[in-house]
């Protein structure tokens, strides 16, 4: 079934968005990641414009993560303070990607840093989980983080805030930096960033790691809303058509991941998450390297 | 008695047609831009469909041109689709990766041409009428934006590139389309138009040939509009570009907890 995406002005086949959201939604479910990571690439590959992709995915991240934290806020795992501050980081972030996309698009260069932040982000985080993972699963039980005692330079950063719910005292500066980093990723790669929040928050903050998936999806909840809100009102490019498309699979998708994941032993869901994430940093590295079919590409600008 | 079927179909066709072009003519203000100074009915021609309408269900549409011709001769039809300025970007290797590095901005390129004749150009008309008339792909002429020296070949190759992105996505059409005539006089073609298709005014004209030389033409202006839900959604993108972007997220938070209530107690 042929649908005309609006926005994007282009025909789209309407089950094969659906059947992708639905993967991503599977994803999100058994993993705890949203899947932006695979969904971008996929809709860039299909034919929608990067721009396009980008924005409406931050449209349909805004639903997956509000329905992925309503589970945690009932059981009070999440640190609106920490959320907040973060968010405050993001928000800056995030205007600063949308600037940034403006500026890389003109130049001809958003495909190349948009690889590049794949394969260089998705390779660290994918190969270091997959070495932890390996390692737990060959000892048969968690591994052992290396629990640094003393306080780093980073910690003793000025602005020390204290965050009651994290049981945590530290600098202001860090969950700002993360959730500015955080920012630009959705701006600019359409995606949560939960994969990299989530180490960042457990490593370079030590927060509880009970509140770090529901603080987590807060913190995207209000940035993706924000870069929704900047993509659609400075570069017209949230194509709410495909975001519906692709949350009528996200949503029936996350309900069956979370029953497989029930089903699957922690260790064995990061390996497995980390072969995906490592084949897709491979993959996208690949095309980086290799001589493309057509070396040319065309833009049109303005009214098509 | 299949053939008489094909007759009885031809001469519906035809009448059909005919009603088309009489009426056509009672309201000709519209259509008829401008005609040859020889012979003002030398050559009508009319589209089964002055408005293409992107619905949600788009998926590229036939058009069908008709006319007529006071006599002998050859008809070619050149579709124009509205210009926009295109950046075509070659990617080299650099460092081990492929990167875009040079670029050629072609300004007025149309987003869309199709040719169809009655015979192959080459037999039609010489290669300065052609060219004056701009009919065939390889007469379209584009400038490069901003006034800077390209070298002739370099220049050849992108625009080669730029045609050729065309061709393969169906927005370009060189001349395999077929004008057919139905007996001496009157004349059809199909035009197709691709998913893709962008929106905006389009001119159709028609060109009337005699002893290789172009001696009436016609143009009719192709509206291709966005209608019903997708036209809407992109007139609000584009009016009300933040009440817009807060309706997405609206919406967005609305079926997530929707998503997370009901499913999460389930």
């Amino acid at each position: 079934m042929q649908v005309y995406l609006p926005i994007a002005e282009m025909s789209v086949n309407a089950l094969l968005i659906v059947g992708m959201g639905w993967v991503a939604g599977v994803m999100s479910g058994l993993f705890g990641v949203g899947g932006g990571f695979l969904l971008t690439p996929f809709l860039i590959f299909i034919g929608v414009p990067p721009a396009v992709a980008v924005g409406t995915q931050a449209n349909q991240l805004v639903a997956a993560s509000v329905s992925g934290v309503l589970a945690h806020w009932r059981r009070g795992a999440v640190d609106f303070r920490m959320g907040l501050v973060m968010l405050a980081g993001s928000g800056l972030g995030s205007g600063l990607g949308v600037l940034l996309f403006g500026v890389l698009q003109r130049l001809g260069q958003i495909d190349l840093v948009i690889s590049l932040l794949y394969v260089g982000l998705l390779g660290l985080v994918g190969l270091s989980m997959l070495a932890e993972s390996m390692v737990a699963l060959i000892r048969g039980r968690p591994a052992q983080l290396a629990k640094r005692t003393g306080r780093g330079w980073l910690h003793r950063l000025p602005f020390q805030t204290r965050f009651p719910h994290s049981k945590l005292y530290v600098s202001a500066l860090l969950p700002l930096a993360i959730g500015m980093f955080g920012g630009v990723m959705v701006a600019v790669m359409g995606i949560g960033g939960g994969f990299l929040l989530v180490p960042a928050m457990i490593y370079i903050l030590r927060m509880p790691a009970a509140l770090v998936a529901g603080t987590s999806l807060f913190q995207i909840i209000a940035t993706t809303a924000v870069v929704t809100l900047l993509q659609a009102s400075v570069n017209h490019t949230v194509d709410v058509m495909l975001a519906a498309l692709l949350l009528a699979g996200g949503v029936v998708g996350a309900q069956i991941g979370s029953r497989l994941g029930a089903r699957l032993r922690g260790e064995t869901a990061r390996a497995l998450l980390a072969l995906l994430v490592v084949a897709v940093a491979l993959g996208l590295a690949g095309q980086l390297i290799t001589e493309p079919a057509d070396l040319y590409s065309l833009v049109t600008e303005g009214p098509r | 008695m299949t053939a008489a079927r094909r007759l009885t179909g031809c001469g519906r066709r035809l009448g059909l047609a005919l009603a088309a072009l009489a009426l056509g003519l009672l309201g000709a203000g519209g259509t008829l831009l401008w005609s040859s100074a020889t012979t003002a009915q030398a050559l009508v021609a009319d589209l089964s469909s002055h408005l293409i309408a992107i619905t949600t269900g788009f998926t590229g549409t036939e058009v069908v041109l008709f006319g007529a011709v006071d006599g002998p001769g050859e008809v070619a039809v050149v579709v124009l689709g509205p210009k926009a300025r295109v950046t075509v970007r070659r990617k080299e290797r650099l460092a081990g990766l492929w990167m875009n590095r040079r670029a050629v901005v072609f300004e007025q390129v149309p987003g869309f041409y199709a040719l169809a004749t009655s015979r192959p150009l080459d037999g039609l008309a010489p290669e300065p009428v052609l060219a004056r008339h701009g009919i065939g792909l390889d007469r379209l002429v584009f400038n490069p934006a901003g006034g800077r020296a390209f070298a002739p070949a370099d220049l050849a190759a992108f625009r080669e590139a730029l045609v050729r992105a065309k061709l393969e996505a169906g927005l370009y059409a060189g001349g395999d389309g077929q004008v057919t005539f139905l007996g001496k006089r009157l004349f059809r073609t199909n035009l197709f138009f691709p998913a893709t298709v962008a929106t905006g005014t389009y001119t159709v004209s028609v060109f009337l040939f005699r002893d290789r030389d172009v001696v009436s033409a016609q143009t009719t202006p192709l509206i291709v509009g966005k209608t019903g839900v997708g036209a809407e959604l992109s007139e609000f993108a584009q009016r009300r570009p933040v009440w817009y972007g807060l309706a997405a997220v609206f919406g967005a938070c609305l079926i997530g907890w929707g998503a997370g209530t009901l499913l999460g107690r389930s």
